[in-house]
C-alpha cells in the first residue's frame, strides 16, 4: 500500500541561509514524482527531510496524512536510494538487500528467499552470493533497487540515482525504474537536474530554483506550458526577445520588441505594462521561410548549420546582433539552407508566451 | 639520457647500500647464536652448535619474563583496543577547537619519553598505594599504544562512507545495530592492525617497563640485564628465534598480498565485461517475473 | 558532543566518551601532573610526608643546576640527540624519495617488508646488534683487517660514537616512514611538471618535494629526538668510559638513591626538553601537531 507525501509550508534554514522556502505540494499515493533543478536548488535538502536525516525548520511533513515530525529516519515508511548507492560493501548482495529485513529480527531462511525474489524481480539472477565489489555499475543499481524494496516502503526516494552511469546505461535504466515503479506502484520521489530523465519518467514534475518551486504540472505542461522564464530555460531550449507588454486580452497580448509588434499568450502573472517579462519561443515551432500566415516574423541571417541526426539546429542572427535558433526536421531530400543567407523566422502566437522572472526566496 | 641514467644508478645503489646496513647486523647477531663461541661473534668461526638454544630453554628466568612480557602484552591489547576505537569515534565526531586540543592531548604520550610516562605512573598509581608489577606496566604502555590505536582507527573512520551509516537507519536499524553491523566491521583492518602493533610495541617496550615493573621480570629488560652483565650467545639464539620469525611473517604477507592483487585484476576485468553487455540487453522487453508484496 | 549522543544513542555514547576519558585523566593527563607535584616537593622519609618540612620548592630543580656535571651530560644529550636526529634525515630522506616517487609501485611492499623486519626485532636487539658488530674482537675489526684497511683491530666504541651509532641504526625507521607517507602524499605530476619545465633535480627537491614533505619532516625529526634523548638501553650498552646519558642520572635518582622527587624533577626537565624541541619544529618547519601518522 503506497502512500500520499505531502509537504505543508515546508522551509529548511541552515543557520542563515534558507536553503528551502515554504515549498507547499501534495504528491499521490503511487505517483512517480520528480524534483526537478539545478545543483542548489533544494531538492536534495526536500529528500532528506521527507526520509527523516533532517527536520524542517517550519512546517510539516505528513506521510498518508500522518504528521512526521519527531520521527527519526529509521521510523519512516520511507527508503532513500542514495546518490552513491551506499551498498553495504562487507556484505554480500543478498545481505545487502535483505538487510532491513535482518534488523527486523526476520529469520536467515526467509531472508534468503525474499533476497533471492526481488533479485529476480530486478533481473539479476545468480547474483546473491557475489561481492559488491564484483558488480558493476548498473547491476548496483539494481541491488540498491532491491534492497529498498525489501522493506516495502511506502515512498521511495531517489537521489539523483542515474548521475553516476554512462549515457546508454542510464537511459536503459530510465525505463526500468519506470517499469518497476509502475508494477510496484510505491509512491517514488525522485529528484534530479537532468530534465530529460524528469520529463521521460515522471507522472508529475515539481521544478525547483533557489528552494522554491516554480511549478508543478506534467511534463507536457512543464515544456509546453512553462510558469515563467526559468522553468522556460530550465526545460528545453529557447528564443528569447525582451520588450514590454502593452495591450492584454483573454490570455493573449500584444508585446512591443524591437522588430516590432508580435501577439503572443501571455503566461501566468504577466501584467500590462510589464518590462521585466520576455517573449519565449521553442526553436522546433520557429519556422525558416516561408512565413507562416498570421504569424510573427523577424528578419534573420543563416549562420551555421548544426547535424544533429534527427534534426538539424539552424542558427541565425537579426539585425540587431541576437542569435536565434531554429529547429528543422532533417529532410534528405528537401533544400538545404545555406549560410549567410537571408530568411524570416517566424512563430505562431500560440507558440510564443510571455513570461516573468522565476519566484524568489523572500529572505536572503 | 645519460643525465637521468647516472642520478637514477646512485639511488638505487644507496638503497641497496641502506637495505645491507639495516640487514647485516642482524644477521650478524643471528650468525653468532650458531657459533661455538663463548663471546658473541662470527669471527672466529669455531663451529655449528645448537647449545644456545638449549641454555636459552633452560633458562627458568628468560622463560619466565616471558611470561609475563606475554601477559602484558595481552592484557595491553585488552585495554587498548576499547580506548583507541571509542577515542577515534569520539575524535571524529568533534570539529574545530575541541577536535585539535583533545587530538593534541591524545597524540602527547607518543612524543612524550618513555621513561617520563614510566616514572609519572609509577608516582601517579603510588598515591593510590598500587606498587610496581605488571599490572603498572600495563597502564604505563596503554598510556601511548592506545595512542597508536586511536590513529590507526581514526585513519580508517575516515574512510567510512557517512551514506551506509544513513542507508542502514533509513532501513530500520536501531543505532547500536547501525554501529555492530556496520561501523565496526569497516574498522575491522584497523582493530586487527591496531591489536598486532599494540601486541609488538609491548613486547618490545623497554623503557616505561623498566621504570613500572618493581620486582617482576619481563624480556626486554631481562635481556638488557643480561647483556649488560654476562653475556652468551643465549641472547643471540634469543634474537634469532626473533628475526625468523618476522622473517616468515614477511614472506608469508607477501605471498598472500600478490595473490590477492592477481584477483583483483582479474576482477576489474569481469565488471567492464558485465557491463557493456547489460546495456545492449533490451529488458523491457522481459515480462514482469515477480510482484513485490502488496501494492 | 551533542552530535555523538544525537547519532549513536545514549549508552553507546556513553562508553564512547567514558573509555577515552579514563585514559587520558587517569593515564596521561594526572600523571604528568602528578610528577610535576613530585619534583616540587622534598625526599623525605616515609614518617615526615605531609608533615612540616613537606613544603613546596623548587629545590630538586636547584640540584639540577648547580651541578656542572649533570648540566654538562645535559647538553652533550641534546647536542649529540640532535646530531643523530640530523644524520638520520639525511640518511632516510633519500630512500624515503626512492620509495615513494622512484621505485615500482608493486616492489614497495617488498621493500617495506624488508625494512620492517629490524623493527619487529625490537629496540633492544637492535642495539645488541651493532654491540656485536662493533666490539673488539667483532667482525667489523675482523674485516677492515681482512681487506686491510686497519692494520690492527679499532676501539670503536670511544666518546661517544657508539651511541651515536647505535640512536642511528636503533631509530632511523622512525624517520624513515613519517617522510615516506608525506612525499607519497606529492602529486607526481608536479614533480614530472617541474622536470617539463628545465628544473635541475636539486632544484626540485628544494622547492617543491622537501616543502610538501614538511609535515613528515618534522615528525621525524620530533620521534627520533625524542626517542634518542629519552633511549636508556642504547646509551647504555655501546657506552665508554665518559659517555654519560641523561636518562642515566634520571636512574640513578630512581633506582639507585630511590629519590624519587629529584628523580621526577629530572624526569620533568627531559619532558620539557622534549616538548620545547616539538614547538620548536612546528615554528621552524611550520607545521601543526596533526603532523604525526605512522
Amino acid at each position: 500500500m503506497s502512500e500520499d507525501v505531502k509537504l505543508a509550508n515546508v522551509s529548511m534554514d541552515f543557520g542563515k541561509f534558507r536553503a528551502v522556502e515554504n515549498v507547499d505540494i501534495t504528491i499521490k499515493a503511487g505517483e512517480f514524482f520528480s524534483f526537478l533543478g539545478p545543483s542548489g536548488c533544494g531538492k536534495t535538502t526536500i529528500l532528506r527531510m521527507i526520509s527523516g536525516f533532517i527536520d524542517p525548520t517550519e512546517g510539516d511533513v505528513l506521510i498518508g496524512g500522518k504528521s512526521m515530525r519527531g520521527i527519526r529516519a529509521n521510523q519512516r515508511p520511507t527508503v532513500l536510494i542514495f546518490q552513491n548507492l551506499a551498498l553495504f560493501p562487507l556484505m554480500p548482495v543478498w545481505q545487502n538487500i535483505s538487510f532491513g529485513l535482518s534488523v527486523r529480527g526476520v529469520d536467515k531462511a526467509t531472508q534468503r528467499a525474499k533476497a533471492e525474489e526481488l533479485l529476480r524481480l530486478v533481473d539479476l539472477h545468480d547474483a546473491a552470493d557475489k561481492a559488491i565489489s564484483q558488480l558493476s555499475g548498473g547491476q548496483k543499481q539494481r541491488v540498491a533497487i532491491a534492497r529498498a524494496l525489501a522493506v516495502e516502503p511506502k515512498v521511495m526516494l531517489l537521489d539523483e540515482p542515474l548521475s553516476a552511469l554512462d549515457l546508454k546505461l542510464r537511459q536503459h535504466m530510465r525505463a526500468e525504474l519506470r517499469a518497476i515503479q509502475k508494477r510496484t506502484n510505491v509512491t517514488f520521489i525522485y529528484i534530479t537536474h537532468d530534465q530529460g530523465e524528469a520529463l521521460a519518467m515522471s507522472d508529475r514534475v515539481g521544478v525547483m530554483s533557489n528552494g522554491v518551486l516554480q511549478q508543478v504540472g506534467t511534463p507536457q505542461d512543464i515544456y509546453n506550458h512553462p510558469a515563467n522564464a526559468f522553468v522556460a530555460s530550465f526545460v528545453g531550449e529557447n528564443n528569447v526577445f525582451a520588450g514590454k507588454v502593452v495591450s492584454a486580452e483573454s490570455g493573449f497580448g500584444q508585446f512591443e520588441t524591437e522588430f516590432g509588434r508580435f501577439k503572443a499568450r501571455l503566461g501566468p502573472g504577466v501584467n500590462l505594462g510589464s518590462t521585466t517579462a520576455k517573449l519565449y519561443v521553442r526553436p522546433e515551432r520557429s519556422t525558416l521561410n516561408p512565413a507562416q500566415p498570421g504569424g510573427n516574423e523577424v528578419p534573420v541571417e543563416v549562420m551555421s548549420l548544426t547535424f544533429e541526426g534527427n534534426f538539424i539546429n539552424v542558427l541565425t542572427r537579426d539585425d540587431r546582433g541576437y542569435l536565434h535558433m531554429v529547429q528543422v526536421q532533417n529532410d534528405p531530400g528537401g533544400k538545404s539552407v545555406a549560410p549567410g543567407s537571408k530568411m524570416r523566422m517566424s512563430f505562431q502566437p500560440t507558440d510564443g508566451v510571455v513570461l516573468g522572472e522565476a519566484l524568489q526566496r523572500k529572505s536572503a | 639520457m645519460n643525465n637521468r641514467a647516472l642520478p637514477r644508478l646512485l639511488i638505487k645503489v644507496y638503497v641497496g647500500v641502506f637495505l645491507f646496513y639495516m640487514l647485516a647486523p642482524l644477521i650478524v647477531m643471528g650468525g653468532a647464536a650458531l657459533n661455538d663461541s663463548r663471546f658473541p661473534s662470527v669471527f672466529p668461526w669455531v663451529g655449528f652448535t645448537s647449545r644456545w638454544f638449549v641454555d636459552l630453554w633452560n633458562d627458568d628466568r628468560m622463560l619466565h619474563a616471558a611470561r609475563n612480557t606475554v601477559l602484558i602484552a595481552l592484557a595491553v591489547v585488552a585495554i587498548s583496543i576499547p580506548i583507541g576505537t571509542a577515542a577515534a569515534i569520539l575524535i571524529n565526531g568533534l570539529q574545530g577547537r575541541s577536535r585539535s586540543f583533545l587530538y593534541g592531548v591524545m597524540v602527547a604520550p607518543i612524543l612524550t619519553p618513555g621513561a617520563v610516562i614510566g616514572i609519572s605512573t609509577l608516582l601517579f598509581w603510588n598515591r593510590f598505594d598500587v606498587p610496581a608489577g605488571l599490572h603498572l606496566s600495563t597502564l604505563g604502555q596503554c598510556s601511548f599504544i592506545s595512542a597508536y590505536v586511536m590513529l590507526l582507527v581514526l585513519a580508517r573512520l575516515q574512510t567510512f562512507d557517512p551514506a551506509l551509516e544513513e542507508a542502514a537507519l533509513d532501513l530500520g536499524a536501531t543505532s547500536p545495530q547501525v554501529m555492530r553491523r556496520i561501523m565496526i566491521p569497516h574498522l575491522y583492518p584497523a582493530i586487527g592492525a591496531g591489536a598486532l602493533i599494540a601486541f609488538f610495541q609491548s613486547v618490545e617496550n623497554f623503557n616505561i617497563t623498566l621504570f613500572t615493573k618493581g620486582n617482576s621480570d619481563t624480556l626486554t629488560v631481562y635481556v638488557g640485564s643480561k647483556v649488560r652483565s654476562g653475556i652468551t650467545p643465549t641472547i643471540n639464539a634469543l634474537a634469532l628465534i626473533l628475526i625468523v620469525f618476522t622473517v616468515v611473517g614477511a614472506v608469508t604477507y607477501e605471498i598472500l598480498r600478490r595473490r590477492a592483487d592477481a584477483r583483483e585484476r582479474a576482477l576489474a576485468e569481469q565488471k567492464d565485461a558485465d557491463d557493456s553487455i547489460m546495456s545492449v540487453d533490451p529488458i523491457m522487453a522481459r515480462p514482469a517475473s515477480a510482484t513485490v508484496g502488496s501494492s | 558532543m551533542r552530535e555523538i549522543f544525537r547519532r549513536y544513542g545514549t549508552t553507546l555514547s556513553a562508553f564512547i566518551v567514558a573509555l577515552p576519558a579514563f585514559w587520558l585523566l587517569a593515564l596521561v593527563v594526572l600523571p604528568y601532573m602528578i610528577l610535576f607535584e613530585y619534583s616540587l616537593r622534598p625526599y623525605l622519609p616515609f614518617d615526615q610526608l605531609g608533615g612540616p618540612s613537606d613544603v613546596y620548592s623548587l629545590n630538586n630543580y636547584w640540584t639540577f643546576f648547580t651541578s656542572s656535571i649533570h648540566v654538562k651530560i645535559f647538553f652533550l644529550t641534546v647536542f649529540f640527540s640532535s646530531v643523530v636526529t640530523a644524520i638520520c634525515l639525511v640518511l632516510s630522506y633519500p630512500l624515503a624519495f626512492f620509495i615513494a616517487k622512484v621505485a615500482k609501485p608493486h616492489n614497495v611492499p617488498t621493500l617495506f617488508a624488508i625494512l620492517l623486519i629490524p623493527l619487529w626485532v625490537s629496540e633492544i636487539l637492535r642495539s645488541f646488534a651493532w654491540f656485536i658488530v662493533l666490539s673488539y674482537h667483532g667482525p667489523l675489526n675482523a674485516i677492515l683487517e681482512g681487506i686491510g684497511i686497519f692494520s690492527g683491530p679499532v676501539r670503536w666504541i670511544t666518546g661517544f660514537n657508539g651511541v651515536m651509532i647505535g640512536l642511528v641504526y636503533t631509530y632511523v625507521l622512525f624517520m624513515l616512514f613519517p617522510i615516506y607517507n608525506a612525499i607519497q602524499a606529492l602529486d607526481s605530476h608536479q614533480i614530472e611538471a617541474a622536470e617539463d619545465l628545465g628544473a635541475p633535480a636539486w632544484k626540485i627537491h628544494w622547492r617543491i618535494v622537501i616543502p610538501h614533505s614538511k609535515p613528515g619532516i618534522a615528525s621525524g625529526c620530533v620521534m627520533v629526538f625524542m626517542l634518542s634523548a629519552g633511549s636508556i638501553i642504547v646509551p647504555s650498552l655501546l657506552a665508554s668510559p665518559g659517555s654519560r646519558w641523561f636518562t642515566e642520572v634520571v636512574q640513578q635518582w630512581m633506582f639507585e638513591s630511590q629519590d624519587w622527587n629529584t628523580g621526577s624533577a629530572y624526569a620533568f626537565l627531559l619532558l620539557v626538553l622534549c616538548t620545547s624541541f616539538v614547538t620548536l619544529m612546528m615554528r621552524l618547519l611550520n607545521v601543526r601537531l596533526v603532523d604525526i601518522a605512522k
